[in-house]
């Protein structure tokens, strides 16, 4: 068999069905570790056995009836060392009898949909259990619930594999030792707030190493981020805030081409060549949005979607609603008053009202510490600079820059605001 | 499972006097937090301590002996206040309880015990 194929599907059964296979057996042994050390050593098995013998007819099936041995494997070395493991054998011959016993044929069909589908939901909601750090969040969701290696997302978030090893492996020892449970919770909007907020930070690191020419990563994190974020729209169909948060990263992935030119230099939207945006992104983007809004649940992940659809569906710059997008940033405002809201919402107001409104209000925002936290405080600086620069004040503007400028950490951000202080010469 | 709960906060509030209607209405949820503790079988133990000026730390330091300091282990704006020694099934259920305590303002910890000699 060509390797190509076998890799191929390696990386399909891997990616797709690994977590599937793991929160099956999470919830039957009931430990997370066991099961995800064991589909581990499953799909090392099968990187070793698939290119000699070829691939399974059955792949998910395979891996599940590998994973379930190898975990035997584990517990039984286990058991003749520890206690609570050897009763968890005792437990497990029993279990293995009434659900797994098919022998070795090798190719058991994953059935009985809804259980998997409630598996996988309990897994994902532990992964992003707020007990854990946001780091482990990441780290646990990527390698658990979307079958990425512990390399794999090393090299994604660029940390050293042995940091993010042993990140993982302290998250699944508090996991263990704290009894955080494989449950569905009574305050399930919560803990699916957590998971989201998980899925759109992964989404982002993406979104942004992509620009980064001198970075060069193994795996694509918008790709996964997305196909993670497609996976619990499945599980949650009635959550309108999963759909709001898939079509805002559709909307934004439409745009991935040409937020960065040839040198890996921000373009600005209203810079941007609107004929290369991913038309079929963002015609997704629009059925899922509207999918979501029908059901009457509005959140600020909506609200936000809702704000890059304006963009996304405005054939030009000029063509771009700015006064229903300053509303929607108010709403959104209301929400969650972050800064980097309340800065986005006075640049809306300048472009719809004009700039004396939008510098207005940016100097209510600063007199009243409303952008206390801003970590990115150059922005405030550069959007002040951009809005006096249109009222016709340039050498205040021409100030407002060399602020950002000094205040702006990444290059390409630099690079931008050199660029802009030039024309100003 | 078992879980410690450390309850820290800012001790320097004025209570009121034990006998006057005012303690009694501070009293009343926690008496009734703590029956239900006791009638949902999660109670195992639980006091409210002395403010953090009668701790006394015992350093121990191997071979070379012990020291001893008054006050409390960690100075901080906030100081463990009391405790509860819970059963719960898990992690969740156990934060739970910790937020049932009815203290508007408090920093609480949740932490499984390993292990305790008089278990049953």
């Amino acid at each position: 068999m060509a390797d190509a194929t076998v890799q191929v599907a390696l990386t399909r059964v891997a990616r797709e069905e690994s977590g599937r296979v793991l929160a099956l057996l999470a919830r039957r042994f009931g430990d997370v570790d066991l099961a995800d050390e064991s589909v581990q050593d499953a799909l090392v098995e099968a990187a070793r056995v698939w290119p000699v013998q070829g691939v399974p007819t059955n792949p998910p099936g395979w891996l599940l009836t590998v994973a379930k041995h190898k975990a035997i494997d584990r517990l039984r070395r286990a058991a003749s060392a520890h206690r609570r493991t050897m009763a968890a054998a005792r437990d497990l011959s029993v279990l293995q009898d009434a659900e797994f016993d098919d022998g070795a044929r090798g190719d058991e069909m994953i059935d009985d949909e809804q259980p998997m589908a409630d598996d996988r939901l309990r897994l994902v909601l532990l992964c992003c259990h707020p007990a854990l750090d946001r780091d482990a969040q990441v780290a646990l969701t990527l390698r658990m619930v979307g079958g990425l290696t512990t390399p794999e997302i090393a090299s994604a978030f660029l940390v050293p594999e042995a940091t993010l090893a042993q990140r993982i492996v302290r998250a699944k020892r508090k996991i263990r030792d704290a009894g955080i449970p494989l449950s569905i919770p009574a305050d399930l909007d919560g803990r699916v707030d957590a998971v989201l907020s998980v899925l759109y930070l992964i989404f982002n690191e993406g979104y942004l190493t992509r620009s980064d020419r001198d970075v060069v990563v193994r795996v694509d994190l918008v790709d996964q981020a997305m196909r993670l974020l497609g996976a619990l729209a499945e599980l949650l169909p009635d959550h309108a805030e999963v759909d709001g948060l898939l079509a805002l990263e559709l909307f934004h992935s439409s745009r991935l081409a040409t937020r960065t030119d040839a040198m890996g230099d921000l373009v600005l939207l209203d810079q941007q060549d609107r004929t290369r945006w991913d038309l079929e992104a963002i015609g997704r983007a629009n059925a899922v949005l509207n999918r979501a809004m029908r059901r009457m649940q509005p959140g600020p992940y909506q609200l936000q979607a809702i704000i890059a659809g304006h963009h996304a569906n405005a054939r030009t710059a000029d063509d771009t609603d700015w006064s229903a997008i300053a509303g929607l940033y108010r709403q959104l405002a209301a929400v969650t008053p972050s800064p980097v809201v309340r800065l986005n919402h006075a640049v809306a107001v300048a472009m719809a009202d004009g700039p004396h409104a939008g510098l207005a209000m940016l100097d209510d925002l600063e007199s009243e510490g409303g952008l206390e936290g801003l970590d990115r405080y150059h922005l405030l600086h550069a959007t002040r600079a951009e809005l006096l620069l249109r009222a016709g004040r340039a050498d205040d503007a021409k100030r407002a820059f060399v602020l950002a400028r000094a205040t702006a950490l990444a290059p390409a951000e630099q690079r931008h605001l050199d660029r802009r202080l030039a024309t100003l010469d | 499972m078992e879980y410690m709960i450390l309850i820290n906060a800012d001790e320097n509030y004025e209570a009121p006097a034990p006998g006057t209607p005012e303690f009694e209405a501070m009293m009343a949820p926690w008496m009734a937090f703590n029956q239900r503790l006791i009638d949902d079988g999660h109670w195992i133990a639980g006091a409210n301590l002395q403010p953090t000026p009668t701790a006394t730390t015992v350093h121990k330091r191997g071979d070379a002996g012990h020291t001893m300091t008054d006050g409390p282990y960690a100075e901080s704006k906030e100081q463990m206040g009391g405790f509860y020694l819970v059963r719960a099934a898990d992690l969740d259920e156990a934060i739970e309880l910790a937020l049932a305590i009815p203290m508007p303002f408090a920093s609480i910890e949740v932490r499984p015990v390993a292990f305790r000699p008089d278990a049953s």
